[in-house]
């Protein structure tokens, strides 16, 4: 039998079959023609949540009995404090409601962190890091700084953990559509774009390099996870070569998500999440793409990277 | 030094770095590592609980705004994923199987005047069951003495567990729940990952690899997969343990082709087997024996992948539609009055 995974709350068969009886909703309707749609599992059939793809009150229905905890991280260093209100509030409003939930966020300054009225069965950790030369070093050590937390605590605390960005807001339901074992998030940018143009890591002496003929979707750094065993295991994997490429002398075109990037190649996601969970407000929404659940805010990049 | 593209940096002069380890996880922590316990999640990928590092290889990129297939749902509303021709790549779930060493199970019973099918069946699957993979095939028979020698590959083997025939076939097929589930704990968690129950009276076709594998997965009956639930053949009657209302249910699932982990499949042949004693108990019998019981548990108990309709199929009775794209485990034309009673 399999060993439990021990988190905040309670025992969880690894990984849970679904229980979903006595509960009315509309037959599943296999023939039916739906030309206007996305692409809704990948080729190594993980399936890509869209809209319209899962049953909300079917899959509450089949995961609120399992009393799961989920953890969500997110780095509030130097300026960026000033997003954590808005994040905060609006993860109280849309993110995995009903669901035991602890924020873990990470800064340089605990003082700056509101104190955000959080709901019941809802948890807040202000972890105090270190400061950093730049931002890009603030960057590239989150892998690192993520996978310590898990290991030190994390790991006993929750069952699933998301990594996501503090410099945005949630304007629609985040629930147990997105839990799997490793979760990533198609960028807005690169969606309907072929690979060889994606931004990879494209020099062949980093770590994070993919050729011309490889990837499969580009994956924002803004949002991944997963199981929090799997979180472990990807963030840990992202700092070793991240190390690597310190070793070298070498940063990645765009820091860990290059690197986030090139593992997802080797280690493919079990559930992919569209660009409605990982959505850029300056782009116009396309029809395809039917609601915003997660999205960057308007900021002045220049004045918070000072 | 490389050429550096623009948004690159100057290099800096980085601090020493110790290497140093979290200390309490390591990769494989008894979380992770369990062999018996099938691969996948919920969501049916194949991704299991050790860590896969997949070989760089060349293949088609997937395309955001392009489903693989216009005509059919691919996906359940619980996020399960439907396995049609077209929505997997088959190097790809290669890659990801082979490094993790499955064994797969096979079960078949062949009972009786059944034991006649046994040799095109075994000779189908060694052409088209899990090619590449450690195979176990499990032949439940009550005449061991006429079973087939079937040349296998490497790496596949056949075991031969007798039992006792049944005087009707109802209860033929009824048993097997009993003795699977069994069977499961006895044998069937030592030496598989996953298995596989199949009816013995059909025969493979084409491809069935390990895109079916998952915790639990079910398979669409071909008569009605595209049927309104009213008209699935479900056990009606509230009397019974199998009975289902009108107004529910997502699919109709055959009982001739379901599997997953060793684990799931125990759980299931347990309920089933439980369940129709229930019954025996109140004095019914469902309409479509374990069919039904199997129906009813994975309606409370979704699978984590369904099989569509490629995996299940008789093409005297239903032709080939261009919905289908591929046969892929067939039924073998027999007479049900002549196999059945002797």
């Amino acid at each position: 039998m399999s060993p439990c995974v021990s988190g905040g709350g309670g025992c969880l068969p690894s990984p849970p079959v679904l229980l979903g009886s006595r509960s009315q909703y509309p037959q599943p309707k296999l023939l039916e023609q739906r030309p206007t749609e996305l692409l809704t599992l990948t080729p190594w059939l993980a399936p890509i949540i869209s809209e319209g793809t899962f049953n909300p009150e079917l899959l509450q229905h089949i995961y609120q009995p399992l009393n799961l905890t989920i953890g969500l991280t997110a780095f509030a260093v130097g300026k960026y404090t000033c997003f954590v209100q808005r994040f905060l509030e609006s993860a109280e409003q849309f993110f995995m409601h009903g669901y035991w939930v602890r924020y873990y966020i990470f800064t340089d300054d605990p003082k700056a962190i509101p104190r955000v009225p959080l709901g019941p069965g809802r948890l807040l950790s202000v972890i105090p890091i270190r400061e950093h030369s730049s931002w890009e070093e603030v960057s590239m050590r989150q892998m690192e700084t993520v996978s310590q937390h898990i290991a030190a605590r994390a790991h006993r605390e929750v069952d699933y953990l998301f990594c996501l960005s503090v410099d945005m807001v949630f304007q629609n339901p985040w629930g147990p559509e997105t839990l799997g074992d490793l979760v990533a998030a198609i960028h807005p940018g690169y969606y309907a774009v072929p690979r060889h143009q994606f931004p990879y890591e494209r020099r062949h002496v980093s770590t994070a390099f993919v050729a011309d003929s490889e990837g499969d979707f580009y994956y924002g750094g803004a949002v991944f996870g997963g199981r929090v065993g799997r979180v472990y295991e990807f963030t840990r994997g992202c700092h070793m070569a991240i190390l690597a490429d310190k070793a070298n002398g070498i940063m990645a075109a765009w820091q860990e998500e290059s690197h986030l990037n090139r593992r997802f190649i080797s280690h493919k996601p079990s559930k992919v999440l569209s660009p409605e969970y990982l959505w850029d407000y300056r782009k116009p929404r396309p029809a395809s793409l039917k609601l915003i659940r997660f999205s960057t805010v308007d900021k002045n990049s220049n004045w918070l990277r000072s | 030094m490389m050429d550096r593209p623009s948004q690159d940096r100057p290099p800096q002069q980085w601090p020493l770095v110790a290497l140093h380890s979290a200390g309490v996880l390591s990769p494989r922590t008894p979380m992770l590592a369990t062999r018996q316990e099938g691969a996948g999640e919920a969501a049916g990928k194949p991704t299991s609980l050790y860590v896969v590092t997949l070989q760089r290889m060349v293949y088609p990129q997937p395309k955001v705004l392009t489903p693989s297939r216009k005509d059919v749902l691919v996906l359940t509303p619980w996020l399960a994923p439907i396995v049609w021709e077209g929505t997997f790549n088959i190097d790809i779930l290669n890659e990801q199987f082979q490094v993790q060493n499955v064994t797969i199970g096979l079960t078949v019973f062949a009972i009786k005047k059944y034991v006649v099918f046994l040799k095109l069946f075994l000779e189908t699957a060694e052409e088209h069951f899990m090619v590449g993979y450690k195979v176990n095939y499990y032949v439940f028979t009550d005449r061991p003495a006429d079973v087939p020698r079937v040349p296998l590959r490497g790496g596949r083997r056949l075991v031969v567990l007798q039992v006792p025939g049944a005087a009707r076939w109802q209860d033929v097929s009824m048993r097997r729940m009993e003795t699977i589930s069994s069977f499961c704990a006895q044998r069937f968690l030592r030496e598989v990952d996953f298995l596989v129950c199949a009816d013995v009276d059909m025969r493979f076709r084409d491809h069935v690899g390990v895109e079916i594998l998952s915790q639990l997965f079910g398979t669409l009956h071909p008569g009605f997969y595209g049927a309104a639930r009213e008209a699935f053949t479900y056990e009606r009657r509230p009397q019974s343990q199998a009975h289902i209302p009108r107004d529910q249910g997502d699919f109709y699932y055959m009982g001739a082709f379901f599997g997953g982990s060793v684990a799931e499949v125990h759980r299931l042949t347990t309920a089933c087997h439980q369940a129709m004693m229930a019954d025996w108990a109140n004095g019914i019998e469902a309409v479509w024996h374990d069919e039904s019981h199997l129906n009813r548990y994975l309606l409370d108990h979704k699978p984590t992948k369904v099989l569509s309709p490629e995996y299940m199929w008789d093409e005297q009775l239903l032709g080939w539609p261009a919905i289908v794209k591929k046969l892929r485990y067939v039924a073998v034309p027999k007479d049900h009055q002549e196999i059945r009673h002797r």
